[in-house]
């Protein structure tokens, strides 16, 4: 089926069925491989996209279900040519990201926080990371990072 | 956020802050220290922007035209007799290639330690998820059909599952001092106890993938995921009749190995080539989670017995300890592993008298393998739990008892190796007691131990709990003469250097501190450092990315090969390297530096009777856990973790953090909820919903103190980071459990169930 969305600011047209996965999608027909697969069945998070304001699992959503929506990803996060977004200068500096597999998602799941006005709280923020899993940092300085 | 700059001089963390040996902030003192005197602001991780923008490649986001999709048939018995594959004639089988182990065209081995592990099976399947068939169609869709249309004919044969019922031995060791028995018969007390750990599962976040291209030389270029390329190569040669330059082997952005891609990606690797051998294209080997938990290596089970007797004062005076590890079906890198689990059971005690028995066992479960830590972690939680339950018994702090206890310089261990320097396991403890405030936190705790009377009423038990550890920087043994390990560093004619080496960055930081190692030395910015990419037909072998031996030995190779570049440059201009390294190169062009690994000075270890110096020095870790349990339902809370890490020298304070932080956190689940199911071979939860890894919100506020007693054989002085916090964190934890509910738990995980049947013992 035909499926019209934006990606990034981008307006997107693609032929797909239906029941394709919008993690294949985006990694393989519009070539956007920031996007991570972990484990393919939304444990890890490690395909989180942002999905019309809200964190979304990227292999458990269909394509049938991105038609008219505004997806964000990591490559959305800042200007190819660009400096860094703030977010992603602080997980630079602190230290929040460190093999880079759920760095993608790990910032999707952060910018959406932020942009619902999270703030720097422990707590909250951990509780916003919760459905991404590192195995790397120990989530401190991703923590740190985000606050 | 916060957005601190590099050089910021914002007052470090109130646990960093005190005592001197540590550098504040995100500052570093010159990894070369006093030699040159200069503190510059360490570098941000070198590919951090690429990882951070999605623009880092990984191997599952290569794009390669024309590439076939690979996957492998699997037995699905443990232990059977293997007749043959058969495959459904309705099926259209012109779209796919089939390979079996008849068209391996060198030896069907993929050789570790020993040659005993088939590429694909020809008769005897030894474990469930052992690769019988390799199938490679153009798409998805074909490939997952043709799975369905192969059938495996085999024949049960009897499985053993209990390496204490095995009759299969891989190795064995023992080391000891003394005589234990004697010593053993005079002690006023002897506290006995045995300790099972079972598997772990590595679980990087990126699974387990190889790309293989055929070559127009006839042979094959592997890309993909890996720590020790050098592993790769000698096993695509071997298997695939190559030679040398044939086999090329690239790792692209490693997601994350901690162990699991030092040797299974040998196995992706031979597979994805096979493939690409038979069909004449590309082949993408790139397996999902629930294949990667099921078919690849893991911590290797343990059962550890001891005796430890002691005189009333708290002298420890002979400990008696056998230590039993499963390695699985084949062999792979059991016998390292069981050696330093081995040579770590005793902890970091003296005691003049010592025995320790190893042997790693045959199961029909897949093979075992690294883990940081590696054997380790399975007897230092033993170790810890013995000490814990000595210092219960004699009605001593855990703290105090360990004070007495710790290796001092010029103690002796059980290899007959004498500590002669950077022995800090006094210092890490005391800082470690120090910040988490230990003995006042236990007083409060005190009226919940022993099932006393908080337990009763209450529905929740706070506690606090220690562990202290030493873990051997490098090789075991002779490890590091074998490897011979070789970096090069050249310099082009407009004076720019390069590193070349095959040790690999996967999360850690190697792509970080080695150009900072090099630009310190050559007086220049890192940026002004490049590294070669890791492609064995470039970059020479500089021994496998393991045993948190890159920043040591290695990173002691590249500084020396710096020291003669600049020598080289300076003596011929007269000037400082960065002001004149251009005009050298353009007057008499690039300069090619090979530096290889000289044993380190008055090191000795004598491989026959395993005696001497078993590691050059120790890395020395200690950690205090803060947990509250739910008397209810058992489930743990790890609220705090201090850890103290002696890693010799402090490279780059952000790095060195996030592997304390992160080995901590893979601790604390060892500890409490990473469990593998093992029900007639097979792993049960072999999902990640089902086996399940700590997230944010389980993970406790960890405080890192980075300890440095440098060692002298290597110029910087660092020891290696990666591993220590592993050896660590599960005992602390256990010893908090007991601190809140009276209760040891001898086995891992410290599952809720395990915490309320010792509750229900205890009551």
């Amino acid at each position: 089926m035909s499926i019209g969305f934006r990606v990034n600011g981008e307006p997107v047209e693609l032929e797909v069925p239906g029941m394709r996965r919008l993690l294949d999608a985006l990694r393989e027909d519009l070539g956007l491989t920031g996007t991570k697969e972990g484990c393919g069945e939304g444990e890890c998070g490690a395909c989180s996209v942002i999905l019309d304001g809200q964190v979304v699992d990227a292999c458990l959503v269909p394509m049938c279900q991105v038609d008219g929506s505004d997806v964000r990803t990591v490559e959305g996060l800042s200007d190819r040519t660009g400096p860094l977004s703030p977010l992603q200068r602080a997980f630079l500096e602190l230290g929040g990201a460190q093999c880079g597999t759920c760095t993608p998602g790990m910032l999707m799941a952060a910018q959406a926080y932020l942009d619902a006005g999270g703030g720097p709280e422990d707590g909250s923020i951990r509780e916003a990371i919760a459905g991404n899993l590192c195995r790397c940092t120990g989530y401190t300085k991703i923590v740190d990072s985000i606050a | 956020m916060i957005s601190r700059p590099p050089t910021s001089t914002t007052p470090p963390s109130a646990s960093i802050a005190e005592p001197p040996m540590v550098v504040p902030g995100p500052v570093i003192v010159d990894p070369l220290g006093s030699t040159r005197g200069a503190v510059r602001p360490a570098p941000f991780r070198r590919e951090g922007p690429d990882k951070l923008t999605g623009r880092a490649i990984y191997v599952d986001d290569l794009v390669v035209p024309g590439a076939w999709y690979g996957a492998t048939i699997r037995s699905a018995e443990p232990h059977a007799r293997f007749l043959g594959l058969e495959l459904d004639p309705a099926f259209d089988w012109s779209q796919v290639v089939v390979v079996t182990a008849a068209d391996i065209p060198g030896e069907n081995v993929v050789a570790s330690i020993q040659a005993d592990q088939p590429v694909l099976v020809t008769d005897e399947i030894r474990h469930h998820a052992e690769a019988v068939a390799l199938l490679a169609a153009p798409d998805r869709e074909i490939l997952r059909a043709a799975k369905r249309a192969v059938r495996l004919r085999t024949e049960p044969l009897p499985a053993v599952f209990d390496p204490l019922e095995s009759d299969h031995e891989f190795a064995h060791n023992e080391v000891g001092i003394g005589d234990v028995d004697v010593a053993m018969a005079g002690a006023d007390l002897v506290i006995e106890g045995t300790y099972r750990v079972g598997h772990q599962e590595q679980l990087y976040i990126e699974n387990q993938g190889m790309i293989a291209i055929p070559r127009d030389d006839g042979g094959v270029t592997v890309h993909g995921s890996l720590q020790c390329p050098y592993y790769v190569h000698p096993a695509l040669k071997r298997a695939l009749a190559l030679s040398d330059s044939q086999a090329v082997v690239v790792q692209t952005e490693t997601g994350g190995g901690f162990g699991g891609k030092e040797e299974y990606p040998s196995i992706v690797a031979v597979h994805a080539a096979l493939l690409a051998r038979k069909s004449g294209r590309p082949v993408r080997m790139i397996y999902d989670r629930h294949e990667d938990i099921s078919a690849t290596t893991k911590r290797h089970p343990a059962v550890v017995t001891y005796r430890t007797g002691v005189m009333r004062d708290g002298t420890l005076v002979a400990q008696d300890i056998e230590v039993v590890m499963d390695g699985g079906a084949y062999c792979t890198l059991t016998p390292v592993v069981l050696s330093r689990g081995v040579l770590h059971a005793g902890g970091p005690y003296r005691c003049p008298d010592v025995r320790i028995r190893g042997r790693a066992m045959a199961t029909n479960t897949p093979p075992n393998g690294a883990f940081r830590g590696f054997g380790a972690p399975q007897t230092e939680f033993a170790a810890e739990m013995q000490a814990n339950r000595v210092a219960e018994a004699l009605g001593l702090s855990p703290l105090a008892l360990r004070r007495r206890w710790v290796y001092q310089l010029g103690d002796m261990t059980p290899t007959q190796q004498v500590l002669r320097e950077s022995v800090a396991g006094q210092e890490v403890l005391d800082r470690a007691a120090e910040a988490s405030e230990f003995e006042r936190t236990r007083e409060r705790t005190a009226p919940g131990r022993g099932g006393g009377a908080q337990g009763r009423a209450a529905r929740r038990a706070s506690g606090i709990g220690l562990a202290l550890a030493w873990h051997g920087a490098g090789f075991t043994g002779s490890g590091e003469v074998k490897l011979k390990s070789v970096v090069y560093l050249d310099m082009d004619v407009t004076g720019r250097p390069t590193i070349l080496m095959g040790s690999t960055e996967m999360g850690q930081g190697t792509k970080t501190i080695f150009p900072q190692l090099v630009a310190a030395e050559l007086g220049i910015g890192e940026d002004d450092v490049d590294l070669a990419p890791v492609d064995t037909s470039v970059v020479p072998d500089s021994g496998p990315t393991v045993a948190s031996r890159t920043a040591m030995v290695v990173g002691g190779l590249v500084i020396q090969a710096a020291r003669r570049l600049r020598e080289q440059v300076e003596t011929a201009t007269g000037r400082p390297f960065s002001a004149s390294a251009s005009d050298y190169g353009q007057e008499h062009g690039p300069i090619h530096i090979e530096q290889r690994f000289v044993p380190y000075p008055d090191i000795h270890f004598d491989d026959a009777t395993y005696t001497g110096d078993a590691y050059p020095c120790f890395g020395w870790a200690a950690a205090v856990a803060e947990v509250d349990v739910d008397l209810d339902t058992g489930e743990v809370a790890v609220r705090s973790v201090v850890a103290a890490d002696d890693v010799g020298r402090v490279l780059h304070q952000v790095l060195a953090e996030g592997q304390v932080e992160g080995g901590t956190l893979q601790a604390v689940g060892y500890a409490t909820i990473e469990e593998m199911q093992v029900v007639d071979g097979r792993y049960r939860n072999d999902r990640l919903a089902t086996y399940l890894i700590p997230t944010a919100l389980d993970a406790p506020r960890i405080e890192t103190i980075l300890v440095e007693s440098p060692y002298s054989g290597v110029p910087h002085g660092a020891k290696g980071v990666g591993e220590l916090p592993m050896d660590v964190g599960a005992p602390a934890v256990v010893a908090a459990i007991h601190d809140a509910t009276g209760v040891w738990i001898h086995d891992l995980p410290a599952t809720p169930e395990r915490i309320l049947a010792a509750l229900r013992a205890a009551r």
